[in-house]
């Protein structure tokens, strides 16, 4: 199949029925309920489930029950839904459960927007809901790679029973681009037979799964944390994922910055080398597990006097860049928070003014 | 002669952890005895509250799932969908389906999801230590009503098999009690004829049956069974409230079941 024009929240929905997920529940909210209106069309075609549930409260019970049945399941939302869904989220970490949740992210705290903001990363990363758990959270910069990740978050959801999520800001899902979608990215689900309760018929077997998360003995629920985190160490070892550019030659300051902020600091880029100054960067794609060795490394370079992570928030990937960078050179902050994506003019003044200092 | 009494294949042969007098046994035993009659252990899914009974998985034989605090109906929702051959059900106390839960269970009637909910009223939060519930009884003393439910204050207590009937939907919503063997045998004729419906997929199903928390109420299991049959039962009224063949019903007025 050749490349077709499509909106970003479209692109995910077909590239999710692609990827061989045909079941979807969610909640319409802005600016992402294109996927649920896209999906409420195309799904019953290709004989898959849609249901728009009653809260993103319900919805993601809704994928916990469908997912800890054995089936391949995904939903889509933003900002403050993936709040209410959080809760649901912690329980299905706990109990192991494979699925797929998106985040087209708007501005927050509280309602703040419904334009694009980047500002959910500490809830996506770093928690959300309660107790210790990680998602695989993975950042598309384009349309085309919202949809690969898309369709590679379900085989990797099922290898690692834990919940991957999509986060992308508004700008993904509302913008269009030319898309195409691998055929070689269609998998087939996962044999869930030795946990799901889908059905002691199903399986043929004479005894029953459970799905939970209880634990009341201490040593019990402290061996399952660490069989949990386990996983999370594995994602580290094995799925850590991120792209340079202009990291050649010798860069005088190094950006970080991930989804639709990381394509306007190409231009700044761009810009700069027109001007005779180099600028490098690291675009993490997955955002846990984080690409700590690679900002190191890049921050290490002896041309490199600081690194600076531009992010559409108040300053929160800039601590895990901190973390990277370990104190070897200065870290820097800039970032807008209202909506308006900020401007190559605007980075650009911004890293002269760190340069000249 | 042979054996009359057996333990239902999809009970399971151990001690229970609740309380003297607690109707959770007879529930989950009548619950045990139609699967075992409909022959659909192989294909069952049950649902696990907040409350007394999230550890009931322990007394059933078949899959479950453990849902978060009165989430369970969003749970089997979940799994009606993509798997409408599964025979789910969710099993809730009245702290987790009329509080918490409020959401999800009028959603999933009102869709008229075709999995059954076997509710269990006893007037009080069991596991957490005996605080008030939506249906804890007016001037009922609890942990957090310690000078009894004051109504002006908290409202009456929440009617759900009631609430429930008033919508459109068709629905199959019936109250019966576990008090005595006359009720008891009736609410197994209940329960069967809600998971009856549902293999049919006919439509959403509903038992509530008043019980007792001997424990929280501060009496013995003997006091118990009285103030549940002279205190509740009278605002509770015993019945069918909705049938999908004869829509709403009054057991209140008398008709106590579809003709």
């Amino acid at each position: 199949m050749g490349k077709v024009l499509m909106k970003g929240n479209e692109a995910i929905g077909e590239a999710a029925i692609r990827a061989g997920c045909l079941n979807y529940f969610a909640y319409p909210i802005t600016p992402q309920s294109e996927v649920a209106e896209y999906l409420s069309k195309r799904l019953p075609e290709v004989g898959g489930v849609f249901l728009q549930g009653e809260s993103e409260v319900a919805v993601s019970y809704m994928i916990f029950g469908a997912s800890a049945c054995g089936a391949r399941v995904f939903t889509t939302s933003s900002s403050p839904g993936i709040s209410l869904m959080s809760e649901g989220i912690s329980y299905i970490t706990a109990a192991q459960c494979p699925a797929v949740f998106i985040n087209i992210m708007r501005g927050g705290p509280g309602l703040g927007g419904i334009l694009p903001s980047q500002a959910d990363y500490f809830q996506s990363v770093k928690g959300g809901g309660h107790g210790d758990y990680r998602l695989l959270v993975m950042a598309p910069a384009s349309v085309q790679e919202a949809v690969e990740m898309t369709m590679t978050a379900f085989p990797l959801a099922e290898k690692y029973r834990n919940p991957v999520m999509i986060l992308g800001d508004g700008l993904i899902g509302q913008m269009m681009e030319p898309v195409e979608f691998p055929d070689h990215l269609k998998s087939e689900p996962s044999n869930k037979d030795g946990w799901a309760t889908n059905g002691m018929d199903t399986r043929r077997s004479s005894t029953r799964n459970l799905v939970r998360t209880l634990y009341l003995v201490p040593e019990e629920l402290n061996a399952h944390n660490l069989k949990l985190k386990a996983k999370y160490d594995r994602m580290i070892r094995e799925e850590i994922r991120w792209e340079t550019y202009n990291l050649d030659g010798d860069y005088r300051m190094l950006i970080v910055s991930y989804g639709t902020m990381s394509r306007v600091c190409r231009t700044v880029i761009d810009n700069f080398k027109a001007k005779g100054i180099e600028i490098g960067m690291v675009r993490p794609k997955t955002l846990f597990p984080f690409p700590k060795q690679a900002i190191y490394d890049a921050a290490a370079k002896a041309s490199c006097r600081a690194a600076i992570s531009v992010e559409m928030s108040m300053g929160q990937m800039v601590e895990d860049v901190e973390l990277s960078v370990k104190g070897l050179k200065p870290v820097h902050w800039y970032g807008k928070c209202g909506g308006d994506v900020p401007t190559p003019e605007e980075v650009m003044e911004e890293v002269s003014k760190l340069m000249a200092s | 002669m042979g054996k009359a009494f057996h333990r239902p294949e999809a009970l399971a042969d151990v001690v229970t952890h609740y309380c003297p007098g607690c109707t959770h046994g007879v529930a989950h035993r009548l619950v045990a005895e139609v699967i075992d009659e409909l022959g659909i252990r192989g294909r069952t899914v049950g649902i696990a509250p907040v409350g007394c009974a999230v550890l009931c998985y322990n007394y059933f034989t078949f899959d479950f799932q453990e849902a978060a605090h009165g989430r369970a109906p969003a749970m089997a929702t979940g799994i009606k969908r993509v798997r409408p051959d599964l025979v789910v059900f969710t099993y809730q106390g009245d702290g987790d389906l009329a509080s918490i839960g409020m959401s999800e269970i009028i959603h999933s009637a009102n869709r008229g999801e075709k999995f059954t909910t076997i509710f269990i009223n006893n007037a009080v939060y069991g596991m957490t230590g005996g605080q008030m519930a939506p249906t804890t009884m007016p001037d009922q003393r609890t942990t957090t009503s310690p000078f009894g439910r004051k109504v002006l204050e908290t409202g009456m207590p929440v009617k759900m098999a009631e609430l429930l009937s008033a919508l459109e939907t068709p629905a199959y919503i019936v109250r019966e009690a576990l008090t005595k063997p006359k009720y008891i045998n009736r609410a197994k004729k209940a329960i069967h004829k809600a998971f009856s419906y549902q293999l049919n997929k006919t439509c959403f199903s509903l038992v509530e049956l008043i019980s007792t928390c001997p424990t929280n109420w501060g009496m013995t299991p003997g006091d118990a069974l009285k103030w549940a049959e002279e205190k509740m039962i009278p605002y509770y009224p015993l019945g069918e409230y909705k049938t999908p063949e004869a829509g709403r019903l009054n057991p209140a007025a008398g008709r106590k079941h579809a003709e």
